[in-house]
């Protein structure tokens, strides 16, 4: 098979589809899996934490 | 900055300002008859005068087994300053520009104040020099105070910043020399591009290595979004450079793609400096100091890891709508055209994110500037990415584009959201970083929200109202077939609006010396006094602030 225009085509229309479609859907569960959502409300609290301004040890 | 530095570090430096030094000569010798000599020069001063002020500091005392428990602050805060020089040059340049729009005799027949080479000075000046230098800046502040860990160690974030600047002072005199490969935002030769990317490399690991120490175990989102500037940027730029010098003593090369190709490729890293470079590092911005600063938690934070993914898959792809009407095959102009509609979801969850962080807040958003410095650029964000969705509809496209409606659109995001985000940014990081009780001058910061207001406003108003005049000149047929206006026609039509354009950059230029003005007094005031009972913003030791 010659690698030509076609090809790229081909390849950006079914591979590129489900690739984004796929990762997409991983990406929704992923948010949105019940469990995950306390560490997500934990997180969201990182800039208005008032730890003093130094590093962890 | 060398009294931070340990015995290793400082041999170290001096190891890579030889190798710039050694360089800068090597470039200056073979590229004698050449521009490229002019730049080795330039390096090989540059690095001499470094080289030298690093060894009369060799016999400093080390720095103090304490550092370690701070924070490494003192790039940041020689990062905010070169922000603030950066932008009153951009901004300074890109009023110079408009007003050669409007009275073209400026050039005085001088070949560097040309607009040629004056434009790339003031595009390269404001994003890579003022929004660049502020990237980084915020970026070490962020990720530290968001991972609770130190920069990795003390000269690597040095060499990100200055050799940064080097490359924006690179491109910036190159510019006014004529040296341009010609690609819009990438316009620096092979030579530049090479050292953007050894700084780019490092920039990277630092990331990496903060991230690997860090005692917060969730990393917070907006280091997702540094991390995708980061990272995007750096295949954008390597792949967009690819080139081939005439030789290696030329500055001149020639990029590896020919034709639509080529447009392809410019088109893919043009929309792509403007969605991780412009969109995506500010978003990082905007998602830790607009709750930091609004003291609430960002609204949805589920909401802003579905638009941080979507930004990501989807801006990929946007580029093309950038080539409506060309030689590129028609669906990849209709894929650019539908990831362009689409990426109105992600942009405007984020926007709404924002605002709705506000919903509740509003009484400070009208008593704080700085706070309303990022609701503005928030609300600016939904309405640029709102207006670029929509011209990037083949329909609208061939309305808008070439005319200056795009560039109007290109200053709502710029001015509205770029600089506005950046300005309350800094606002509300000044203080602390230079451990001042508060900015000197309020009021200033209040005139300087409204100079930006009102400049913005004027400026995107003038150029809308330009555009559409200039599409629809250009489109307008009488009975016969043929067009009823010349060129020249549109171009006395465009007149009145270049001079409005140039009084709403003026006052949004004079917005920016204010706040530099106000940055370099805050610097100035006394600093604050060590309370035990102030349990955050610990001051430095006086042997940490030496290095300003």
């Amino acid at each position: 098979m010659p690698f030509d225009h076609d090809t790229v085509v081909g390849f950006s229309k079914s591979f590129g589809l489900i690739y984004l479609v796929v990762l997409s859907l991983i990406c929704l569960a992923w948010t949105y899996w019940p469990s995950n959502k306390k560490g997500f409300d934990e997180a969201a609290r990182v800039p208005v934490l008032d730890e003093e301004d130094r590093p962890w040890r | 900055m060398f009294s931070d530095f340990s015995r290793d570090e400082r041999i170290f430096s001096f190891i890579i300002l030889g190798g710039l030094v050694v360089a800068g000569l090597a470039m200056a010798i073979a590229g004698r008859g050449d521009l490229l000599s002019t730049h080795g020069w330039l390096i090989f001063g540059l690095s001499l005068l470094a080289f030298f002020a690093a060894v009369r500091q060799f016999d400093r005392p080390e720095p103090s087994a304490e550092r370690l428990s701070e924070y490494y602050d003192a790039p940041t805060r020689a990062g905010l300053v070169l922000t603030l020089i950066w932008g009153v040059i951009g901004m300074g340049v890109g009023f110079w520009v408009a007003a050669l729009l409007a009275w073209p005799d400026l050039t005085f027949d001088v070949a560097w104040l040309s607009f040629g080479r004056l434009r790339p000075v003031h595009t390269s000046g404001v994003i890579f020099g003022f929004g660049g230098n502020a990237l980084i800046a915020t970026s070490f502040h962020v990720l530290q105070r968001t991972t609770r860990a130190r920069l990795p160690d003390a000269i690597s974030p040095w060499f990100v910043l200055l050799g940064y600047n080097l490359f924006c002072i690179v491109a910036a005199s190159g510019y006014l020399m004529g040296l341009t490969q010609s690609k819009e935002y990438a316009e620096p030769e092979w030579y530049a591009d090479i050292w953007l990317v050894v700084v780019w490399v490092v920039y990277f690991a630092i990331y990496m290595r903060t991230l690997a120490r860090r005692k917060e175990p969730h990393i917070y989102v907006a280091n997702w979004y540094y991390m995708a500037f980061i990272l995007v940027v750096a295949i954008l730029h390597i792949v967009n450079n690819l080139a081939v010098p005439v030789s290696f003593g030329s500055a001149k090369s020639y990029s590896l793609f020919a034709g639509v190709q080529d447009a392809m490729t410019q088109w893919w890293y043009g929309h792509n400096a403007v969605a991780f470079f412009l969109t995506a590092g500010f978003l990082g911005m905007m998602y830790y100091y607009l709750p930091k600063r609004a003291n609430r938690p960002i609204f949805s934070y589920r909401m802003s890891i579905i638009s941080f993914w979507g930004i990501t898959f989807m801006y990929m792809w946007a580029g093309s709508h950038h080539l409506h009407y060309t030689a590129l095959p028609h669906w990849v102009q209709t894929l650019g055209m539908a990831f362009s509609v689409v990426l109105l979801v992600p942009s405007w969850a984020s926007a709404g994110n924002a605002l709705l962080t506000l919903n509740g807040a509003w009484h400070k958003v009208r008593d704080d500037a700085v706070l309303r410095f990022m609701a503005l650029a928030a609300i600016f964000y939904g309405i640029t990415t709102f207006e670029g969705s929509f011209m990037a509809i083949r329909a609208v496209n061939s309305l808008s584009h070439y005319t200056d409606w795009t560039i109007g659109h290109v200053h709502a995001g710029a001015l509205g959201w770029v600089a506005m985000i950046t300005f309350g940014s800094l606002y509300s990081l000044v203080p602390s970083m230079f451990k001042r009780e508060r900015i000197y001058s309020n009021k200033l910061v209040e005139m300087h929200f409204w100079l930006a207001l009102a400049g913005t406003v004027i400026y995107v108003f003038a150029m809308w109202n330009s555009g559409v005049i200039q599409g629809l000149m250009w489109r307008t047929y009488d009975e016969a077939g043929t067009l009823s206006y010349s060129f020249l026609e549109s171009l006395d039509a465009m007149h009145p609006y270049y001079i409005i354009r140039a009084f709403g950059g003026l006052l949004f230029l004079l917005g920016a010396i204010t706040a530099l003005f106000n940055v370099v007094m805050t610097i100035r005031m006394p600093a604050m006094e060590a309370t035990p009972d102030r349990g955050r913003d610990l001051p430095a030791e006086p042997a940490l602030q030496a290095g300003e």
